[in-house]
């Protein structure tokens, strides 16, 4: 690879507080324009902000699940642009003493385990929607104020695969914190990315592009995925790069240049002087740190240490938390000994029929004692593991018992003899060439040969029991 | 005496007694308004229609008494419009706390507001979009500014008691220019929820009343913690009515000496002495002090204020409220609606306030502003470790003729030289009338304390005032 | 110190109030003199003091996540100069 590629996120992240960051407006989505509003967040002359208790707590959390040092002075700044959507053309944001500074974010690349640098979390407020059309643009304030936080990764991604991990870590631990929604849909978590190519080797950064308007984290993949293209080809072709914004277009798949803005951006940024400063002390920063849930990375190392999970298969349970919830209450209600066999079928079986729903195995609505009712019935042999497979499918979409599902299904699986050395009689009758390349010492044939009896048995058949059944018969002979 | 003559402890002490009605009281200052306005000009629009049709007597303590509120005070229903074209028609949905409170008292709000420099950006009343008010002592003088219009309207019996604020002597100044009491409180006593900003930092609402009792009263009615004012302080309001004792033997008075230099009038400065001599006589002790850094509170202050004033007006944009210029172009309805809604000195404050925090120039201006702001507020807390108050003059001149100084910004500042300090330092002072020049314009004595003693000024200022007559003079209109 | 012409212009247009090109002149000149009355500043030695940008000593004023009633739309509303539907209209944006 002639070239490095180097992206750095900026994530902003909606709190999931019942109120707004300065006033007590409801944050509910999607309720008629401009219905969850007050002067004070409609920015009317006169009114002032109060900050929202809940919002810092949330904050404070989040910056410390990342790692990072909580700032003991911090401050509110007015940052100072006008457009519609800004109540009171400026933003209530931080500048130069942000909330915290210096944490890290662990994602697992192909290449494995990686530490992405987080410059700084700090606390800053929504703005409002702006809908165009012919001629005039229409504003909606009901998002006006709502908290965010502004989560900034250093440069430290280099790939799109990288980005997209870090989003979906990122996401990870925000949903096991449980302070916002993350839905990138519905705007409750937004990414810019910042993106250049430099030479492999060379120290200096080269020329960034800043990326917009990525609605998914698959679109913020696919975003940077076209700019390193982009941006390979332009440096291949030794044409000039210029610092610009490109905006994600889905429908075309492509990054489109922004029209050129005013000049250099000049925000203004003072001490907000409406709003009083937070000394957060090291007290505060220990209770909060108290109230903090097990994270993704301890909880996989505990699902390691205690139920033997290998580091491969804990990951994938840990991604979410209420599929690491629910995983664990399976796990430990199974009665068996060896806890790798529930593992295996969270794993396997239930996690493919989670991916084939599009959902997440805690949304599948499996009532985890049919689960282990079911595995009990594949371990006592009673029905086999493919019909065992097709009845979770069953218990899934029915909400029947596992049992009764296996009864109307006809499927317990034939474990007696003498049942079965009728049809393996027939089938040695019929199969004389397996036979013989058997006895020569061919054990392939005698899989071939369980195969034949397991088709008459319209699948219901033991295969371990017919194997065995053969080998005897065949060495009696 | 007619009813609008008397001061409001009089009027409630009568209302108590049975001895007069509300109805009365506003018929009076209605047949005043008609005979005296027109030359006045304290009110701005008058065809706001009348209040006698229902007061609504909401408690006994003020029962129903009226009081007269600067247009940046938000009045629910009632227009607040800053004496600026740009907030032309705006009627707030919400109170100011300090209206809330007064209702909650028992008075009744006068709807027609007081005029005023428009946002307040002034000491002359002459930026006022409705016009100039004139001095109730010389009609072709200056009430002072920016409270001009409730300082002539208390001066001229138009009103009972009214409501300023105090950035930089916006209270002290016309009430010592027309002969009446004014207050700028301890930033933090009084909620600024409801003040349509000029400086968040340096604001303060206040009373504006014909002597120190009425001060005192209306103080402690519209005093106290907000939880909409993040910048209110929680502490408890003391009965200002009991530090009004007469008695003001032993107090060490600082006279701080950068007060007396150039460019204090002559006659206001004999004026000046003859009081401080006066308190002496009372059994005060006086002491010549030093306030070093007070010939740069006029440069920190027009640095400090017009950077908060240019952000907190960025909001006075044609969308939500107010006056807006045609325009197909969103930007350029920005610029024009503001261009146009703007008076002259708005313009110039809001642009030298964008300069002073623009790109390159915050650490130059802004910052070292607030450095120095440090300094000058280290001066009074020297001085009162060893004093009770300081006692100085309120303005370097008693009121200027209209026009005078209209065309000159820099010496219209300066107007504020001995006010500005104050607001810089949060400290509470009062001006009360010591004296009239021989041309008849009346002279204020300024008295400041520490931050939350109030009680101080009261006592000072009535032992004061009572033991002269110049509170009784009247103006002949 | 001086005040050229392009700040005048980039003063102006990050405040948002259109300048008439008659104005330059007058309003580079006025800016001139107040910033030379403040620039006395620059000869206070400052570099030990710390910057007040709060008077008040008082700090994490918070309030509690608890709901009030909003403002009804039409009242939001009511002070619009434009509005379309439920929504305040502007201008088409164009940069």
């Amino acid at each position: 690879m002639k070239y490095q590629t180097v992206i750095g996120l900026e994530v902003h992240l909606q709190l999931n507080t019942k109120t707004k960051a300065f006033c007590g407006c409801s944050t509910d989505f999607g309720k008629a324009p401009n219905s969850n509003v007050c002067p004070v967040c409609l920015g009317f002359p006169g009114t002032l902000p109060v900050y929202n208790r809940q919002a810092l707590n949330s904050a404070i959390k989040l910056a410390l699940a990342f790692g990072c040092q909580i700032q003991e002075h911090t401050k509110f700044d007015r940052k100072n642009y006008f457009y519609p959507d800004l109540p009171k053309n400026y933003q209530i944001s931080q500048f130069d003493l942000p909330l915290s500074r210096n944490g890290y974010l662990d994602i697992y690349s192909q290449d494995g385990p990686k530490r992405i640098g987080i410059t700084r979390v700090h606390l800053e407020e929504d703005a409002g929607k702006l809908i165009h059309e012919t001629g005039v643009s229409l504003v909606d304030f009901n998002r006006t104020g709502i908290p965010l936080l502004e989560i900034v990764s250093e440069p430290d991604l280099n790939s799109p695969q990288e980005a997209f991990d870090y989003l979906t870590s990122l996401k990870s631990i925000i949903e096991y914190l449980d302070v916002s929604d993350c839905d990138m849909e519905k705007g409750s978590l937004r990414c810019d990315a910042n993106i250049s190519l430099r030479l492999c080797g060379a120290g200096e950064l080269g020329v960034k592009t800043e990326l917009k308007n990525m609605n998914s984290f698959k679109g913020v993949k696919d975003a940077l995925t076209f700019e390193v293209e982009r941006q390979t080809r332009l440096l291949e072709a030794s044409q000039k790069m210029i610092q610009e914004t490109r905006l994600w277009d889905v429908e075309k798949g492509a990054t489109i240049a922004m029209r050129t803005k005013e000049g250099a951006k000049d925000y203004r940024y003072f001490p907000d002087p409406d709003l009083t400063v937070f000394i957060i002390d090291q007290s505060m920063v220990s209770h909060i740190k108290a109230q903090l849930p097990e994270l993704p990375r301890e909880k996989m190392r505990r699902f390691v240490k205690e139920y033997g999970l290998t580091e491969y298969d804990a990951k994938i349970l840990v991604s979410s938390k209420n599929d690491a919830e629910f995983a664990e209450s399976c796990i430990q209600d199974y009665p068996g000994k060896d806890k790798k066999e529930m593992v295996n079928w969270l794993i396997g079986p239930l996690l493919s029929e989670a991916n084939l729903r599009k959902r997440k195995l805690h949304e599948l609505n499996l009532d985890k004692n049919e689960l282990i009712s079911l595995i009990g019935f594949v371990g006592r042999q009673d029905i086999s593991h493919l019909s065992a497979k097709s009845v979770l499918s069953q218990l899934i979409d029915t909400g029947k018992s596992a049992r009764d599902l296996i009864q109307e299904g006809n499927l317990q699986q034939i474990s007696n003899a003498d049942a079965l050395l009728e049809v393996i009689e027939t089938v040695i009758q019929e199969n004389a060439k397996s036979v013989s390349d058997f006895k020569a010492g061919k054990t392939n044939a005698l899989m071939y040969l369980v195969g034949q009896v397991m088709k008459k048995s319209s699948g219901k058949a033991n295969p371990k029991v017919v194997g065995e059944l053969i080998r005897r018969r065949l060495a009696d002979a | 005496m007619e009813l609008n003559q008397l001061t409001a402890h009089e009027l409630l002490e009568k209302l108590k007694a049975r001895q007069t009605t509300p109805k009365a009281i506003l018929d009076s200052l209605h047949a005043r308004i008609q005979k005296v306005e027109p030359k006045v000009k304290a009110y701005v629009r008058l065809d706001e229609p009348s209040l006698s049709k229902g007061i609504k007597i909401r408690k006994e303590e003020l029962g129903g008494l009226p009081i007269t509120i600067k247009d940046n005070i938000c009045t629910e229903g009632l227009p607040t419009e800053c004496c600026s074209k740009i907030l032309q028609g705006f009627r707030p949905p919400y109170d100011a706390t300090v209206i809330n409170k007064l209702k909650e008292s028992g008075a009744a709000i006068f709807p027609l507001k007081a005029n005023m420099d428009e946002f307040a950006f002034g000491s002359s009343c002459e930026n006022s979009y409705f016009g100039p008010t004139h001095n109730p002592w010389n009609l072709d003088c200056v009430p002072g500014g920016s409270s001009g219009g409730s300082a002539a309207a208390v001066a001229s019996d138009e009103a009972i008691w009214a409501l300023g604020s105090d950035t930089g002597g916006s209270i002290r100044q016309p009430a010592s220019f027309c002969g009446v009491v004014g207050l700028k409180p301890t930033y933090g006593r009084v909620s600024r929820f409801g003040l349509i900003a000029f400086a968040s930092s340096l604001d303060q609402i206040g009373p504006i009343t014909k002597d120190v009792r009425d001060a005192a009263i209306l103080t402690g009615i519209i005093s106290g913690y907000d939880p909409l004012d993040s910048t209110s302080v929680n502490q408890g309001v003391p009965d200002y009515t009991k530090s009004l004792s007469g008695d003001i033997k032993g107090l060490k008075i600082g006279i701080p000496k950068e007060y007396f230099v150039a460019g204090l009038d002559a006659e206001v400065k004999i004026i000046i002495e003859e009081a401080v001599n006066k308190l002496k006589n009372l059994g005060a002790v006086t002491n010549q002090v030093s306030l070093p850094h007070t010939e740069y509170a006029v440069p920190v202050y027009y640095i400090i204020a017009t950077a908060e004033a240019s952000s907190n007006l960025a909001r006075f944009d044609g969308v939500q409220y107010g006056y807006r210029a045609q325009s197909d172009n969103l930007i350029q309805m920005y610029k024009l609606t503001r261009a146009q809604g703007f008076g002259r000195e708005a313009k110039r404050r809001i642009r030298l306030g964008t300069f002073v925090l623009s790109h390159g120039y915050y650490d130059a201006y802004y910052l070292l502003a607030l450095k120095v702001r440090t300094l000058i507020k280290q001066d009074f807390d020297k001085v009162f470790r060893d004093f009770d108050c300081i006692v100085a003059p309120t303005s370097p001149t008693s009121a200027f003729k209209i026009g005078e100084r209209a065309q000159d910004p820099l010496k219209m500042y300066l107007s504020d030289i001995y006010t500005i300090s104050v607001n810089l330092a949060g400290i509470p002072a009062i001006s009360v009338p010591c004296g009239f020049t021989k041309k008849g314009l009346p002279v204020g004595l300024q008295i400041m304390a520490r931050p939350f003693n109030e009680e101080m000024l009261f006592r000072a200022a009535h032992t004061f005032e009572q033991n002269t007559d110049w509170h009784k003079l009247k103006p002949r209109l | 110190m001086s005040i050229d012409k392009e700040t005048i212009k980039h003063v102006a247009h990050l405040a948002r109030i259109e300048l008439q090109p008659n104005e330059l002149e007058k309003l580079s000149g006025e800016l001139h003199e107040i910033l030379g009355f403040i620039d006395k500043l620059k000869y206070l030695n400052v570099e030990q003091v710390k910057p007040t940008s709060h008077i008040l000593p008082i700090s994490n004023i918070l309030r509690e996540d608890k709901p009030h009633v909003s403002l009804a739309t039409e009242k939001a509303l009511e002070n619009a100069p434009s509005k379309k539907g439920n929504f305040f209209s502007v201008p088409k944006i164009i940069e």
